[in-house]
């Protein structure tokens, strides 16, 4: 019986990991993983398999913001039905709903800085039920997923201990 | 002028390691899979904590046995691993290291003459603190067929009437071999009919990968006659903090206390302050450093399985002990080899006694990245022999 959570803890560390090493670092049988992955999947516990990049060290541009938006919630719908309006744009990467002193956060990708003032001047303002917008520009990414991206793992342990 | 040295001192045989470090360092590209600590830094709430006790000012003398709040949680960690009931009061003693309880251990218990039953492979460190206690150290030689166990038969063939104590090093470093309760069942009948006291060393206690560990001294009878010791070096990766602690009865641990005292004083208090917080909180973080250790456990095993090399499944520590026999080489020779042809460092197995001979010492404590690029390298150097 494959341990769910083991296994999940695993791929959440890296999601590239081959069946077969997966297999033999659970101890368990490839089928049995190849089965449970597959079950995880279907029962939409596992949503996607990311590749973690910095952007920064890379030649295309891009600018990320965070914005904090307070919504009217709709009678019997709640905050669902305008959170789906907001999540539909393909520049939104992430929405959450928070407790405390807003409603959603919106996590936006843009080419440029007026790419996303556009976006939320343009787009996400205007909505029906939005009340007010609060923009924040990521300036620098230091960790992301319990990676830190700014620092190598430098081993200076002694090559030889008892 | 005279000689300035004690013939007892000079006599010791420094660590086999040694030697292997001073050439590894003159070969450039070379990697290791010698280290004997955790890879993982130590959990950062667990250094906070070291950090407030600065802030705080928290930097004087603690008691000679170790701070109050540690000693309490030291023996409500016992209690809840293990089942049994210390006193914080006069039954724990908080030192430097595991290593420092070992010496002290030793010290108190023996009178010149007596001898120290001492399982090897193991840590290399019981042998001298044997002598330099003035015991006659008594080797046993633990068997690769008995995946590496202490028998009662093994006690029996070397037991004396000079005989007083017995080091119990498992989880064991080198080989990883592990005690379960049925086998220290059988060794405690032997230890309690030759009234023999036992030094139990648990410092991997916590890096078991089967159900849990279990300790001699949950045996009945063996409480009273055990100095168990353990510490937050391989368990909470705090190696560097140095920090370990012995529980026992009181009589040992108050002599101990005493050669403590005027050796040491007491451990260094910021890690006093910071195991507080790792014994109280950091179950979690133990958890998670034994999974990986396991997925990288079982990593090995199945690399050696696929190169042909002879290893028996070690359920202890990080270390695996794979047998070299085949190659009709010695430790010595093999690893020597390793690193010079395939820049790969390993430590051969007689640097944890003699009969280590024709195995070699891998450790786990590096990420598998590391661990698949090691294992290229002993493949290639294995295929070619």
């Amino acid at each position: 019986m494959v341990k769910r959570e083991e296994l999940l803890r695993s791929i959440d560390k890296n999601s590239r990991i081959s069946i077969s090493e997966l297999a033999v670092m659970l101890g368990e049988n490839e089928i049995d993983v190849a089965n449970e992955l597959k079950a995880l999947e279907d029962e939409g516990i596992i949503c996607g398999y990311h590749t973690m990049i910095d952007w920064s060290k890379t030649s295309i541009d891009k600018v990320m913001a965070l914005i904090e938006v307070k919504v009217t919630p709709q009678r019997g719908i709640g905050f669902d039905s305008i959170a789906e309006r907001i999540y539909k744009y393909p520049e939104v990467t992430s929405v959450y709903l928070m407790s405390g002193g807003f409603d959603l956060m919106v996590m936006l990708e843009g080419k440029t800085l007026k790419e996303v003032a556009s976006f939320v001047t343009n787009k996400l303002s205007p909505l029906d039920t939005v009340l007010s917008c609060s923009t924040h520009f990521i300036l620098q990414k230091y960790k992301e997923h319990g990676t830190i991206l700014t620092k190598k793992y430098d081993d200076t342990r002694e090559i030889f201990t008892p | 002028m005279r000689n300035p040295l004690a013939d007892k001192i000079v006599d010791i045989k420094p660590s086999g390691i040694r030697k292997f470090f001073d050439v590894v360092q003159t070969i450039e590209g070379a990697i290791s899979l010698g280290v004997g600590e955790p890879d993982f830094d130590t959990p950062w709430h667990i250094r906070d904590e070291g950090i407030y006790s600065l802030e705080k000012g928290r930097t004087f003398y603690t008691s000679n046995s170790g701070l109050k709040e540690l000693k309490v949680e030291i023996c409500n960690y016992t209690n809840r691993k293990l089942g049994v009931t210390y006193s914080p009061d006069n039954q724990v003693l908080v030192t430097v290291g595991g290593s420092e309880a070992i010496d002290l251990a030793l010290r108190a218990m023996i009178n010149p003459g007596d001898e120290v039953l001492i399982p090897q492979p193991s840590y290399v460190s019981y042998e001298p603190c044997a002598i330099l206690a003035g015991a006659k150290p008594v080797i046993i030689e633990l068997k690769e067929e008995n995946e590496f166990r202490l028998t009662a038969e093994e006690i029996l063939e070397h037991v004396t009437d000079k005989t007083k104590i017995l080091v119990l090093p498992f989880p064991n470093n080198p080989t990883g071999a592990i005690m379960e309760r049925k086998d220290l069942e059988s060794i405690a009948k032997v230890i309690i009919e030759k009234d023999l006291f036992v030094l139990s060393d648990e410092i991997y206690s916590e890096l078991t990968y089967t159900d849990k560990h279990v300790s001699i001294v949950e045996i009945p009878g063996m409480l009273e006659r055990t100095i168990m010791i353990n510490g937050f070096s391989k368990a909470f990766a705090m190696t560097g903090w140095r920090l370990g602690y012995a529980c026992g009865p009181k009589e040992i641990i108050e002599q101990m206390v005493k050669i403590h005292q005027f050796a040491i004083m007491c451990a260094p208090t910021t890690s006093q302050y910071a195991a507080v917080e790792a014994l109280k909180n950091g179950d979690d973080d133990v958890a998670m450093m034994r999974e990986e250790y396991n997925h990288r456990r079982r990593f090995l095993l199945n690399e050696f399985k696929d190169m042909g090399l002879p290893c028996f499944e070690p359920f202890g520590a990080f270390y695996m002990f794979p047998s070299i026999k085949r190659f009709g080489m010695s430790s010595d020779e093999f690893a020597t080899r390793l690193l010079q042809e395939q820049k790969l460092a390993v430590v051969p197995g007689t640097a944890f006694g003699d009969c280590g001979e024709g195995f070699i010492r891998i450790s786990y404590a590096y990420s598998l990245d590391d661990l698949k690029r090691a294992m290229e390298r002993l493949r290639a150097f294995t295929t070619q022999l």
